[in-house]
């Protein structure tokens, strides 16, 4: 039988990049806080520059239950199945995948909360696609702006701001929405590279700037600035210039004596007494399974394993899975589309083998509803990156454009003249949740225990082809004004497992489309919160961290504001 | 009660770093730890092959990409030692039907027409060699572009070949410059003393590995990841 544990006021479910935010405003408002976290403890000596495990081995530096349930994923209900991935694309550890992350510490625009309004009034409501279940969020950018400023200054976010309270700096992206104020670094330097690049975009009339990251530029908070050594991706920082939560919010919340740390918690249900109330969770550590009694509990675990522990809590009053008699876990599922690259060869040598992918600059004319799309077949658009990154394994396996075979005596001249010739950029595009693109569970593949593994049922739609389409054009436009010899477009691909999941547990005022409320609380669950970006109903056209970061915050504070209301 | 899945990290405490100033190819043979002297030779020839040495410089061979395979098959790639073992017998198997010869003593040209039709699955009694080509190249580029620590890139050939100037605890302003070339710096990652006492783990005691599942080994490294890390930020 379980061993049962203390009660506890709150328990967080996963200590990454949501749960280890939400976890400070908890224990600084005096509540007890257990965080249960699969992975282990690491530190700086943990991330040697070592490119061979960081990218191709999965981080066996930490317990990495992620990589035992790999979800599925299928394009349709009728479509055979795509192969599975090795390695899971996010990883256990406390600080989760923020240490590894590339660190990009974007705010959603102002459209992105307003998709279906604003694209109404605009277009008219035939351009919202065929089939898509996009919502307007509950509330609008104005809403959260407090909560991005509050996690950019506790993380540490570098970066230049376009609009400070409606006055537009060209310096920084003059398409993004009203800031209170600016960054609480400047933004991380160019490289040779990137700057070349800034050059271009202007020649082109566009406004490149630089991007946000949580990544030191200069010292802060006690932490060193980035030394730009290269082995981000997927790197965890061996200075501590990145602002993972567990260099950051982890920290805070353990001093105030609030937070208690469980490592290699392996959790398997979260628990409903007959009330139809939260009674605490249950998990797994070293071959026990302990039962942690809890008034709130919030689920930090990613899209995935929020949607997967959900569904396998069946109890009698929520016999489809926790919080899912309206049957809305796992819907309005997709994933952000980051495919559909492009990549350009040069003609002389770009010296980026260091730097990371967060030391890059950005072009938003492209992006949202920037432009206008009336003559256009799609809604949204896509962000331009360009960054300085490079490995020699990864720059090894780079394409030869047509030019050379993929091995032999030919190849090894073109890779020997031609490794640091090459840049691929980083293109991200508005993508949109969909009536037939789901998660549930796995029918046939478990995990060792037994537990049935998340399934993806989704793929992209005409929306999501033709920004691609469209993007790679203006990004291949680019290229070429900067001296590029040679480009080439990938493939789209298709809506497999991600770093960027969103939707699952959608956050909005209607019970019958949504799961939590606008505050991060089940419609049907009072002490249920869900934190992360399976919340979110937009993807925007850049990274999601931040804003699930502010939106984590967000429901801590309102959860010490309405601890009464919510714990009955 | 659930089967206990959660093993400690495991430290090898006897571990020593590598030799990296270890002339490669001068001394005698060095010593196998997973395959076969009979595998190992068609590997060697393989690898030879795809990396060759030639007017640019040293390939798979000077970097010792087969020893690096040999000792991640024992290791972190141990869930396709099956697949090697397969591949390899199949491979020497098509040579000897098709050319006359074992793999490693065809002529050059030869072991390029066998490892061609290979690659095309054109290789008559392999099926799916396609997929076994691939990831042996994948293996091999690993092995001649790796961090020396393990077993790979000796000599740092890998890196000098594609003018990866190495690895820096910290990069100036000045060195990221277009026009800069920093110089080599021939180091492993574990040679700075930050990081040599947290060393992974190199083969039989890979704690990633320890932890992959069966149902995790269905796939190979070579392709999904790699292009992700490309395409898919965080």
């Amino acid at each position: 039988m379980a061993t049962e544990l203390k009660k506890t006021d709150v328990v967080i479910i996963g200590l990454g990049a949501v749960g280890g935010v939400a976890a400070l405003p908890l224990a600084q408002a005096g509540l007890n806080v257990v965080g249960l976290e699969a992975g282990n403890w690491l530190r700086a000596e943990d991330f040697a520059p070592d490119e061979l495990r960081n990218n191709y081995r999965g981080w066996p530096q930490s317990v990495q239950k992620a990589n035992l349930e790999i979800p599925t994923h299928r394009p349709n209900a009728s479509a055979p199945y795509s192969p599975r991935l090795a390695i899971h694309p996010m990883m256990n550890a406390v600080g989760g995948t923020s240490l590894h992350y590339w660190a990009q510490s974007w705010r959603l625009s102002p459209w992105d909360f307003k998709v279906v309004s604003e694209t109404r009034r605009r277009y008219g409501a035939s351009r919202i696609p065929k089939g898509s279940t996009v919502e307007d969020w509950p509330f609008g950018l104005e809403e959260l702006e407090p909560y991005y400023d509050r996690v950019e200054r506790e993380l540490g976010v570098s970066g230049k701001a376009g609009n400070i309270k409606g006055r537009i700096d060209r310096g920084g992206n003059i398409f993004e929405g009203v800031r209170a104020r600016e960054y609480p670094m400047p933004p991380l330097r160019g490289s040779g590279f990137t700057e070349m690049m800034a050059d271009a975009a202007r020649g082109l009339g566009w406004h490149p700037f630089p991007g946000p990251a949580a990544i030191n530029s200069r010292s802060y908070d006690n932490r060193t600035g980035c030394v730009y050594h290269g082995f981000c991706a997927r790197g965890g920082c061996h200075v501590n210039a990145k602002g993972s939560t567990a260099v950051t919010t982890i920290p805070k919340a353990v001093n105030t004596k609030r937070l208690s740390v469980v490592t290699e918690a392996h959790v398997i249900r979260i628990d409903v007494n007959d009330g139809g109330r939260l009674s605490g969770v249950s998990y797994l550590k070293g071959g026990t399974e302990y039962f942690q009694p809890a008034d709130v509990v919030l689920l930090a675990s990613y899209t995935y394993e929020n949607v997967r522990l959900l569904l396998l809590s069946k109890s009698k009053g929520f016999p489809n899975g926790l919080s899912n008699n309206h049957r809305q876990v796992g819907r309005h599922y997709f994933s952000h589309n980051t495919g559909g690259a492009v990549t350009a060869l040069f003609p002389r040598s770009l010296n980026s083998w260091y730097g990371l992918p967060a030391q890059g600059v950005a072009v938003d004319n492209w992006a949202d509803d920037n432009f206008d799309h009336s003559a256009l077949n799609f809604i949204g658009g896509g962000n331009l990156w360009i960054y300085s990154d490079r490995r020699p394994i990864a720059a090894a396996g780079m394409s030869t454009f047509g030019r050379a075979p993929q091995w032999g005596s030919a190849w090894k001249a073109f890779i020997k003249e031609n490794a640091d010739r090459a840049n691929t950029a980083y293109l991200q595009k508005t993508t949109l949740p969909y009536e037939d693109n789901y998660l549930d569970l796995d029918p046939a593949v478990t995990d060792p225990l037994g537990y049935p593994v998340c399934r993806i049922t989704a793929d992209f739609k005409d929306n999501d082809k033709a920004i691609t389409v469209f993007v790679q054009d203006r990004m291949s436009e680019w290229y070429r004004a900067a001296g590029a010899i040679a480009t080439e477009k990938g493939p789209v691909g298709t809506m497999g497992p991600s770093t960027h999941a969103y939707g699952g547990t959608r956050m909005g005022d209607n019970p019958d489309t949504n799961v939590v409320n606008k505050w991060g609380f089940s419609h049907e669950v009072p002490n249920l919160g869900i934190l992360g970006a399976s919340v979110m109903g937009t993807s925007g056209a850049r990274n999601p961290t931040l804003t699930a970061q502010a939106l984590a915050w967000r429901t801590a504070e309102y959860l010490t504001k309405s601890w009464k209301a919510i714990t009955g | 009660m659930p089967p206990r899945i959660f093993l400690p990290l495991v430290s090898p405490a006897g571990d020593s770093l590598p030799s990296l100033a270890q002339a490669p190819g001068g001394s005698a043979a060095s010593t196998l730890e997973t395959l076969t002297a009979a595998e190992a030779e068609v590997l060697g020839a393989v690898t030879a092959r795809l990396i060759p040495t030639d007017s640019n410089g040293p390939g798979a061979t000077e970097a010792r990409a087969a020893e690096y395979i040999d000792r991640a098959l024992g290791g972190a790639l141990a869930s396709f030692r099956d697949t090697y073992r397969a591949g390899l017998a199949a491979l020497d198997r098509y040579a000897q039907s098709a050319r006359g010869s074992s793999f490693a003593r065809l002529s050059a040209a030869d072991q390029d027409g066998i490892l061609t039709d290979v690659e095309r699955n054109a290789a008559n009694g392999f099926p799916q060699s396609s997929a076994f080509f691939n990831l042996v190249l994948a293996h091999t580029i690993q092995g001649t572009f790796c961090d020396p620590y393990y077993g790979g890139n000796a000599n740092f050939v890998g890196w000098d070949l594609v003018g990866y100037p190495g690895v820096r605890l910290a990069v100036t302003s000045d060195e990221q410059k277009l026009n800069a070339r920093p110089a080599p710096t021939h180091m492993s990652a574990y040679e700075y003393r930050m990081f040599s006492g947290r060393r992974p783990a190199r083969a039989a005691l890979d704690a990633g590995d320890a932890h992959a599942p069966a149902v995790v080994r269905q796939e190979t490294d070579t392709g999904a990841f790699v292009s992700r890390g490309d395409r898919d930020g965080d």
